[in-house]
């Protein structure tokens, strides 16, 4: 019994030091290509990709268990880019159909109750206590978090109006 | 008669094509003054850069000459009142460009009074400094009246940054239809003289060269008579032959050399204006008055009385086309600029604008056809293209979603002149096909930029927030330190009190 006992011990104090010795031989650093992807997406943690935050949508571009085409926020120029990264080919045909949404105000039943702004991932709405609030074009990128927790639902997302400067041709839709 | 170097010239050049003119439509019409319309609209945006500043409200009444908006940056050109009156409305108004869409405008509404702010003339302007040449440019609001609007002032500080040896004053007026460049230089050649030498000598240029379309002798002779007292100036006859008039054609035909990809004359010491602006330089200069109105060419076959008129800027297209006895004929098509390049309106009721060189109002049986058949492989775009690209390929590559390798073989050098287009054969909108890239290329950058600009907002927030909890958490910590001094003082006062008391009672 106490040869077996030695033996026994014998063999796993062996081994333990061989897997410890290997663990730190053959030691590999966790991929970075969850941080860069992580890097690449807005940050704004919106939520609108169904995973929590930009780090969950990172993690899941890198195990391939989500699309490039994800973040609505990034538009088809992150796509792009995140399909370049990952080396996959990118269909962008359903998101050049997805407008930029941007968050309006009816200022006709905004209370000036201070929630949307301060949930807004981008500070894009302005206001203050009791003071009609309004969104900042440039700086929103249509989350719609504002829209969830206005107790009047005085918020809404419409699609990015086109301007002069924003305005592009059409596709010929022709031969 | 074609001389020697025309004969040359013709050779030498490998591209382009020749539209019918429809020159003679209005070229032997006089340029004329349009009387003022009832109502002026002046979008803020009529020139390449940041729309002007607007320093008037409605209800102001404003002097002609008088800044209604102000130029916004560096690249951005002021906007003046061409008119005295009242402003009625500030907001958003149709503006002449291909979507249709209304933009900032300032709605002026001429009194009938023309009282004028105090103009500064000068009689002897090329006495003037380089510095006070462009100034005065800049703050008569000229932009390049050939049609690309680029603020006039900003190409004359080209000089600063890189020699510049040679001004081409761009007389060619390629485009068909368009006579107003012609007049300009038939009616006023001592103004374009003048304009070329002022631009010359805020360049710091010691050559002039005019170049003009072979098509137009009425208005060599009279540049060449214009010019010769000045020996710096020569005066040479284009091969006419569409986009001769385009910026990197000129450069590349009268000096030999080529303007570089994706950059600027400017790199090979040439500048280039047109002879509208030239004009303009030299009244702006010697009245004082700023830009307030240009001369423009009304054509096409639906016009009862084709013409070159001044018209003032803001001039709604229905009071020009009105002034010229309306239309003979149904228009199919309202076109703002040449047939080639200009814009098809969406109707007339918007105005004109400081880069307007034509109001056309076409017929059916002048625009081409609209209904493509698959490409033949003919390669005629190939020929014609005057940047040597392969146009078919091109257009091959995005349709089929590929603009990115489309810019690989040079979609980023098209100068959108649409000579393909007008070649093909089975009349595929090439030229269309590479706005649309153009534009979804843009699109996405400017996406990457909104990206970038909401990563820095995302941080900024966050690190807000950790500072905010960080001062909440020391402003809590400092409340609890001092409500415990407070209770331990209290402690001690009290100790202090009840020993008091003690030793009185005691006493």
């Amino acid at each position: 019994m106490l040869l077996a006992v030695a033996s026994l011990t014998l063999i796993a104090t062996v081994l333990g030091l061989v897997l410890g010795v290997a663990a730190k031989r053959f030691h590999v650093e966790p991929t970075e290509i969850v941080a860069e992807l992580e890097a690449m997406l807005p940050g704004s943690q919106c939520g609108q990709c169904g995973f929590p935050g930009c780090t969950g949508a990172a993690q899941a571009l890198a195990d391939g268990s989500a699309p490039v085409t994800l973040c609505p926020p990034g538009g088809p120029a992150l796509a792009q880019a995140l399909a370049d990264k990952l080396g996959v080919s990118a269909s962008l045909g359903d998101m050049a159909e997805a407008v930029p949404q941007l968050a309006t105000v009816r200022e006709e039943i905004c209370i000036g109750c201070t929630k949307c702004f301060k949930e807004c991932p981008t500070d894009a709405i302005q206001g203050a206590m009791k003071q009609i609030h309004s969104v900042m074009r440039e700086a929103c990128t249509g989350c719609g978090k504002c829209v969830d927790v206005c107790p009047t639902e005085a918020l809404d997302l419409v699609p990015m109006p086109a301007t002069l400067g924003t305005w592009t041709w059409t596709r010929p839709a022709c031969a | 008669m074609m001389g020697f170097r025309d004969l040359l010239d013709s050779i030498r050049l490998n591209w382009g094509v020749h539209p019918e003119g429809h020159k003679t439509l209005s070229n032997a019409c006089a340029i004329e003054v349009m009387p003022l319309p009832d109502r002026l609209v002046l979008p803020l945006a009529q020139h390449i850069g940041a729309p002007g500043r607007v320093i008037v409200a409605p209800g102001d009444r404003v002097l002609r000459g008088q800044i209604l908006a102000e130029a916004a940056g560096v690249v951005s050109a002021p906007l003046h009142a061409p008119a005295s009156g009242r402003i009625l409305d500030i907001g958003d108004y149709p503006v002449p460009h291909p979507s249709g869409l209304t933009a900032p405008a300032v709605i002026l509404e001429p009194d009938g009074r023309d009282e004028v702010v105090d103009f500064v003339r000068c009689e002897e302007p090329l006495t003037l400094s380089a510095e006070e040449i462009g100034k005065r440019v800049a703050a008569a609001g000229i932009v390049g009246l050939g049609g690309a609007t680029f603020p006039a002032a900003v190409k004359l500080s080209l000089g600063r940054r890189s020699p510049i040896h040679t001004l081409l004053l761009n007389g060619g007026e390629c485009e068909p239809y368009l006579t107003c460049d012609d007049r300009v230089m038939r009616e006023a050649p001592a103004q374009v003289v003048e304009g070329a030498r002022l631009m010359a000598r805020a360049l710091g240029a010691t050559r002039i060269v005019i170049g003009i379309e072979n098509n137009k002798p009425e208005a060599i002779a009279a540049i060449q008579l214009a010019a010769l007292p000045c020996a710096e100036i020569s005066v040479r006859a284009l091969p006419a032959r569409y986009p001769m008039g385009s910026e990197k054609q000129l450069v590349e035909f009268l000096t030999g050399e080529e303007v570089p990809a994706g950059g600027l004359s400017a790199e090979i010491g040439v500048v280039v204006h047109n002879v509208g602006t030239a004009a303009a330089i030299s009244h702006a200069l010697r009245s004082g008055e700023p830009l307030m109105s240009r001369i423009l060419t009304v054509s096409g076959a639906a016009v009862r009385r084709p013409a070159n008129l001044r018209v003032a800027i803001g001039t709604p297209v229905a009071d020009v086309l009105a002034h010229c006895g309306g239309l003979k004929r149904e228009a199919a098509r309202l076109v703002m600029g040449g047939p080639m390049m200009g814009m098809i309106l969406p109707g007339d009721m918007v105005p004109v604008v400081k880069g307007s060189s034509g109001i056309l109002a076409l017929t059916a049986d002048e625009i081409p056809g609209s209904d493509p058949s698959a490409c033949i492989r003919c390669a005629s775009c190939v020929d014609v293209c005057p940047i040597g690209l392969m146009p078919m390929e091109m257009a091959a590559r995005i349709r089929a979603g590929k603009a990115d390798t489309a810019v690989d073989i040079g979609l980023k050098d098209c100068i959108g002149c649409g000579t393909c287009a007008y070649t093909c054969p089975a009349h595929i909108p090439l030229s269309h096909y590479f706005s649309y890239a153009k534009g979804t290329l843009a699109a996405a950058e400017r996406s990457r930029l909104k990206n970038e600009a909401v990563k820095k907002l995302t941080t900024a927030r966050s690190e807000r927030l950790a500072r905010e909890a960080e001062e909440k958490k020391a402003a809590a910590a400092r409340r609890k330190a001092e409500r415990e001094t407070a209770k331990r003082k209290a402690a001690e006062a009290a100790a202090q009190d009840a020993s008091a008391g003690g030793q009185e009672v005691t006493a």
